[in-house]
C-alpha cells in the first residue's frame, strides 16, 4: 500500500518541549528546514533553565548519573538517526561512550575536586563543589555530535542547567540529540537547545545577566567580543575544545565552597 | 436605601428589583475582545511609556499574615524609590497594607507623594457584622490612610440581597467622605458570571465608590482580562450616560510586565487616555514591580536581566 511518509520538522528544544521559534522563522541547512531561534526564544530558554536549576542541582549525584546513563541508552536506541546527522557510526559510538564516561563522574566529583582541608583549630574545613548555575554553550561545528556532547555533558553532570546554541553549519545533530534528551528522564528545562544563527543569538546569551557560565567552544572571530559581554556579570567563561574528555571540564563550571564546622565530641 | 449618585438611564433606584433583569453581558464577545486586545504588540518607546505608567499607577501591596512593620517599611521605601540605580524610575502610587500596618507605611512615605491604602471591612471575606466593618474603616481613616480598599459581602450579593451590599458601600462611603478614597473590591472570582460582575460594579458605583477593584488576591481566581474589560465597560457606560468618573483597579495575579501592559491597552481602548493616570487607574501588585524594573533596565542596558540583582522587598 502506498503511504505518505511523515517528515520530521526540526524544531527547538525548550523546557522539555519542541516548539517552533516564536518568530516563526526557519533556515534551510543541510537540506532541511531548521527553526531559526530569535533572542526571545533565547530569553525564554534561559528563564526556564534557571527555574529548572533548583531541581537539577538538588538532585542526588546518583540520580544525575543515572539520568546521564539513560541519555546514553537513548542515544544507543537512535544510533541510525544520530549517525546520519554526523560523520557516522564511529562518531556516534564515541559520543555515547563520552556520555557514559561523564555519567560515572556524577558521584565522584565531591571526592576528587573537593577536599578536607587541614586547619589549625578544632574545626573541620571542607571544600565542596557546587554548580555554577545556567551555563550557555556555543556549540562547536565539528565534530557535530561528539563536539556537542563533549561540551554538554560536563556542565550537566556538575548540576548546571544549559542553554545550547547549536552550530550554524550542523544543527541537525543537535536536534537529534534533543530527541534523545527528551526521552532520557532529563527534567524539563535542564537542557535547552536552540538552532539558528550563532551571530544573532550568541551576543544575547553572552550579555544575559542570568547566565552564570559560558562555553565558547564554537565561537571563532567573535570570541573576544562575547567574552567582553560576559564580563559584565563576571561569568565563568571557557573556550572549550571540541573533543576533550577530562574531569577538569566538569570543574570549569563548578564553584568551590569552603565551609567550617566545629569538631564534635 | 439611601439616595444614590447618578446612574445610567434604565438603572434608576430602587436597584434591587431591576438588577436581576439588567440584561446580560455577551460573554463570548467579551472574551474575544479581551483576547484580541491582549495581542497588541507594544514595543520600544510605547513599552517604556507603559511600564513607566504601570509603576506610577501601582499599589505596591503586601497582605500577608506575616507582615511586620519592618517589612512594610522596607516595601514603602522601595515604593518611593523602586530602582535606586536609576533616578528616572518614578515612585509607585500607593502602598497597600493591612490596617495595623498603616502607621508603619505612613512613617516611610510621609512627604514623598506616595499614598497609603489600607484594606478594611473584614478583608478578604467581608463576612462580619456591618458595625465591625464600619468601625474598621473608621479606624484606618483615623490612622491616616489615604485610601480604603473595602470588600463587598459576596455572601449577601450571591443570595440576592443587593440592597445590603449597596447599603454597606454607602455606609463605608459616609465614613470615608472627604478623608479617604474608597475602592470597592468586587472579588470577581467569586461572583461566577460576567452578568454578576456588571451588577456588582453598578451597585458599587451607585453606592459611591471612587474606584472599583477586581479582586482581593486571596481567591482562587484573580483578575482576568475579560473581567477587567467588563468592569471598564461598565465604567464607560456610567461615564457616557452621566459624566461621572469612576476609577478602576486590577489586582491579583499580575506578576509580569507583559500582563500589566495588556491591562493598560484595555484601558486605553475602552476609556481612552484620560484614564491612563494614577488618579483613575491602579494596578495592585507586589512581584510585578521587580519584573517591570527588569524590563526597564533591559531597555536601558540592552541586556536581559537577572532577578538576583533586584531587591526582594
Amino acid at each position: 500500500m502506498r503511504r505518505v511518509q511523515v517528515r520530521k520538522t526540526h524544531k527547538l528544544f525548550i523546557g522539555g518541549a519542541f516548539p517552533r521559534s516564536e518568530s516563526g522563522r526557519t533556515l534551510v541547512v543541510e537540506g532541511a528546514n531548521v527553526a531559526r531561534a530569535s533572542r526571545k526564544d533565547l530569553r525564554d530558554a534561559v528563564r526556564i533553565a534557571r527555574q529548572a536549576g533548583a531541581g537539577w542541582s538538588g538532585a542526588t549525584a546518583y540520580n544525575r548519573g543515572q539520568v546521564l546513563y539513560r541519555l546514553a541508552e537513548m542515544m544507543e536506541a537512535r544510533r541510525g538517526a544520530l549517525a546520519a546527522a554526523c560523520r557516522g557510526k564511529d562518531e556516534v559510538d564515541r559520543a555515547i561512550d563520552r556520555v557514559v564516561w561523564y555519567a560515572g563522574w556524577a558521584d565522584k566529583l565531591a571526592q576528587v575536586i573537593g577536599s578536607a582541608n587541614a586547619v589549625a583549630g578544632p574545626y573541620f574545613n571542607f571544600t565542596v563543589p557546587e554548580p555554577t548555575g545556567v551555563v550557555g554553550i556555543v556549540a562547536p561545528a565539528e565534530p557535530a555530535l561528539l563536539g556537542l556532547v563533549s561540551r554538554l555533558a560536563p556542565p550537566l553532570v556538575g548540576g548546571n542547567t544549559v542553554v545550547v546554541i547549536a552550530s550554524d553549519a550542523h544543527p541537525i545533530a543537535a536536534v537529534e540529540l534533543a530527541e534523545c534528551v527528551a526521552t532520557a528522564d532529563v527534567p524539563p528545562g535542564v537542557v535547552n537547545i536552540l538552532t539558528g544563527l550563532r551571530g544573532e543569538l550568541a551576543p544575547w546569551l553572552a550579555g544575559h545577566m542570568d547566565v552564570a557560565g559560558l562555553d565558547l567552544a564554537g565561537a571563532d572571530g567573535d570570541a573576544a567580543e562575547l567574552e567582553r559581554l560576559g564580563a559584565e556579570n563576571v561569568k565563568r567563561i571557557v573556550r572549550g575544545k571540541a573533543d576533550e574528555q577530562s574531569p577538569y571540564e566538569i570543574a570549569a563550571f563548578l564553584e568551590l565552597k569552603t565551609v567550617w564546622h566545629p569538631v564534635g565530641f | 436605601m439611601a439616595t444614590a449618585p447618578a446612574l445610567p438611564g434604565g438603572f434608576e433606584l430602587p436597584l434591587e428589583p431591576r438588577l436581576p433583569r439588567l440584561g446580560s453581558v455577551d460573554a463570548v464577545g467579551l472574551e474575544e475582545r479581551a483576547l484580541a486586545l491582549s495581542r497588541r504588540s507594544i514595543k520600544k518607546g510605547a513599552k517604556v511609556f507603559a511600564l513607566d505608567l504601570a509603576i506610577r499607577a501601582m499599589d505596591l501591596t503586601t497582605l500577608e499574615g506575616a507582615d511586620t512593620p519592618g517589612k512594610v517599611g522596607a516595601l514603602a521605601t522601595k515604593g518611593v524609590r523602586p530602582d535606586p540605580s536609576d533616578p528616572g524610575v518614578p515612585s509607585v502610587a500607593a502602598i497597600c497594607v493591612y490596617p495595623n500596618l498603616v502607621p508603619a507605611a505612613l512613617a516611610r512615605t510621609r512627604g514623598t507623594g506616595v499614598k497609603v491604602a489600607s484594606v478594611a471591612t473584614a478583608f478578604p471575606s467581608g463576612q462580619a457584622p456591618l458595625e465591625v466593618k464600619l468601625e474598621e474603616v473608621r479606624a484606618v481613616v483615623a490612622m491616616g490612610a489615604h485610601e480604603v480598599d473595602m470588600v463587598i459581602d459576596r455572601g449577601a450579593f450571591l443570595s440576592g440581597r443587593y440592597a445590603q451590599v449597596y447599603d454597606e458601600v454607602v455606609r463605608a462611603r459616609e465614613v470615608c467622605a472627604g478623608k479617604a478614597h474608597l475602592k470597592v473590591i468586587l472579588e470577581t472570582g467569586e461572583l461566577g458570571t460576567y452578568d454578576n460582575v456588571r451588577r456588582a460594579a453598578l451597585l458599587a458605583i451607585a453606592g459611591g465608590a471612587d474606584f472599583i477593584k477586581t479582586s482581593t488576591g486571596k481567591a482562587a481566581t484573580n483578575a482576568t482580562l475579560p473581567v477587567a474589560l467588563c468592569m471598564l465597560e461598565t465604567i464607560r457606560d456610567v461615564y457616557e450616560d452621566t459624566g461621572r468618573v469612576v476609577g478602576m483597579k486590577v489586582a491579583g495575579g499580575i506578576r509580569q510586565a507583559k500582563q500589566a501592559v495588556q491591562y493598560l491597552v484595555q484601558v486605553h481602548e475602552t476609556l481612552g487616555v484620560a484614564w491612563l493616570t494614577p488618579d483613575r487607574y491602579r494596578i495592585g501588585a507586589s512581584s510585578l514591580l521587580n519584573d517591570i524594573l527588569m524590563q526597564l533596565r533591559k531597555e536601558r542596558t540592552g541586556r536581559y536581566q537577572n532577578p538576583d540583582y533586584f531587591t526582594v522587598d
